[in-house]
């Protein structure tokens, strides 16, 4: 088994600052939005993401977590697992644009689930997408708005996000199959 | 988790996995939309073959939240009474394909005896089964002593050093063994107050203290005072002179809650007997949580049922009970 590293700290770094870019361009400003990550990885992200926003466009933006867990389609197909917090800011997401941040986008079915659960907090006026790694394989008919780095991968591949904040270590890498 | 049989069985660990889902649940009950789609197509049954409102509509309610759809089997007016066995109604639950089954029952022990006899594969919850537990009971309890102590900052915490003093007929209370085993599992210190008579005859395996006077253990000062229904169902033998006289010793009136310190707890399960162990101002006072137990149980339901229920059929890494 072979473990290849495909972004490095800065190559992590500079991907955010495009996506906050990108966001503020396609936006038309910070104006009505909301971040909201996926726990945890996602979370992690989001909570970058806002100050950068933030500082190019001279606004504090919303963040929060949004937990997909009790929302999965997949509950009865593996281990029990455990909810984690989801933080709503306060101004909520009605009328708002929400972007979900997620570190990787795969078969797409989290991303469902957060559309779900994103139904049972409020009404939002958008909903966007910004993926951190995009690795393929979409089983629902889900696309990424904002795209760190698309990094093509066989199924049986593992892409491990590793971030200082939950890993203590800051890169992405993938593990080929046994 | 397979079955939640008892307290006595979890692990500290075990313990706060389903009060820490159990915050999680609760949070979802502050948003807009309650309902959560997470056991959509799943069945619950509750099966009670004793007389209960609020634990059976408290189970109804955390499946509904879950939309999981619930049968209501009551012993009284069913085949029960017409002297079919609990073999025989456990295994017509399971042909109508039952994934979960709540049940109480009089006698001790029956929930064990329905998850390990191999006559049904749904999960099995205890929601009281005679003098013996009533786990989900103890779960909200603890739930709610930990959500006054540390509110927002709660997940992960356990009770260590927490002084809860249970109060009243220890004998015949599932409640209070519940909570003595899972709230020194959690490490708080527990002390029984209870009349001589309504205590068991050997209590030195339990981890706790006892008794006999209310006002030495009020004194101390402890974080959370339960006290538990006199159930006068069960009052058949001469356990106390009268009611009047339980009610002067051991009964919380408004004097002895002044004895406590103000950011203690008064605690009761429900239904409460108000005037019998518990005056109406005492009931009613802002460090009283019964209410928050209501609630509460209701969260701490959904995160059981939501243990049990997900996950392949399989013993995860919480690991097969006892």
């Amino acid at each position: 088994m072979s473990t290849r590293i495909v972004l490095h700290e800065a190559d992590i770094t500079r991907a955010l600052t495009r996506i906050a870019h990108e966001i503020l361009e396609s936006n038309r400003g910070a104006e009505n939005l909301v971040l909201l990550g996926i726990p945890t990885r996602g979370a992690t992200l989001a909570e970058r993401l806002a100050p950068i926003i933030g500082s190019i466009a001279q606004v504090e933006v919303p963040v929060g977590a949004l937990d997909v867990t009790l929302f999965r389609d997949d509950l009865a197909r593996n281990p029990t697992r455990s909810p984690q917090p989801t933080h709503i800011p306060d101004g909520g997401i009605d009328g708002r644009t929400v972007v979900l941040v997620d570190d990787v986008l795969f078969s797409g079915r989290s991303i469902r689930a957060a559309l779900d659960a994103l139904q049972a907090v409020g009404r939002p006026a958008a909903v966007r997408l910004a993926i951190l790694v995009d690795r393929g394989h979409r089983e629902l008919p889900i696309r990424p708005d904002f795209v760190g780095k698309n990094i093509p991968s066989s199924r049986q591949e593992r892409v491990n996000v590793r971030l200082r904040e939950v890993d203590g270590e800051e890169l992405v890498s993938i593990e080929e199959a046994r | 988790m397979r079955h939640l049989l008892d307290t006595r069985g979890l692990s500290r660990a075990q313990a706060l996995r389903i009060l820490d889902v159990a915050e999680d649940m609760a949070d979802t009950q502050s948003r807009e939309v309650k309902k959560l789609p997470t056991l959509r197509g799943k069945t619950v049954v509750n099966l009670f073959f004793e007389d209960s409102t609020r634990t059976r509509i408290s189970f109804e309610a955390a499946a509904k939240r879950l939309s999981a759809d619930v049968i209501n089997f009551a012993a009284k007016g069913s085949s029960v009474s017409k002297g079919e066995s609990l073999k025989d109604t456990a295994q017509t639950l399971e042909a109508m394909g039952a994934d979960a089954v709540v049940v109480r029952h009089s006698a001790s022990g029956a929930p064990r005896t329905l998850a390990t006899s191999g006559w049904i594969s749904a999960g099995v919850v205890n929601a009281g089964d005679g003098t013996h537990e009533h786990p989900t009971q103890a779960l909200l309890d603890a739930f709610t002593i930990r959500k006054r102590r540390f509110g927002a900052d709660s997940r992960s915490r356990g009770l260590d050093g927490v002084r809860v003093v249970i109060v009243g007929d220890v004998l015949h209370s599932r409640v209070a063994r519940s909570n003595l085993w899972l709230l020194s599992t959690l490490g708080a210190e527990v002390t029984l107050v209870t009349p001589p008579t309504l205590i068991p005859q050997d209590v030195r395996a339990w981890p706790a203290r006892v008794l006999y006077d209310l006002d030495e253990a009020l004194a101390e000062g402890p974080e959370a005072v339960m006290m538990l229904r006199i159930q006068l169902e069960r009052m058949n033998a001469a356990f106390f002179p009268s009611e009047r006289e339980y009610s002067r010793r051991w009964g919380l009136d408004s004097a002895r809650v002044e004895m406590l310190p103000g950011d203690s707890l008064v605690m009761h399960p429900g239904p409460m007997n108000r005037g019998l162990e518990i005056s109406a101002d005492a009931a009613d006072s802002p460090r009283s949580t019964v209410l928050e137990q209501v609630a509460n149980g209701v969260s701490v339901r959904m995160a059981v049922l939501y243990l049990l229920l997900t996950g392949e059929r399989m013993d995860d890494e919480m690991g097969e009970k006892r």
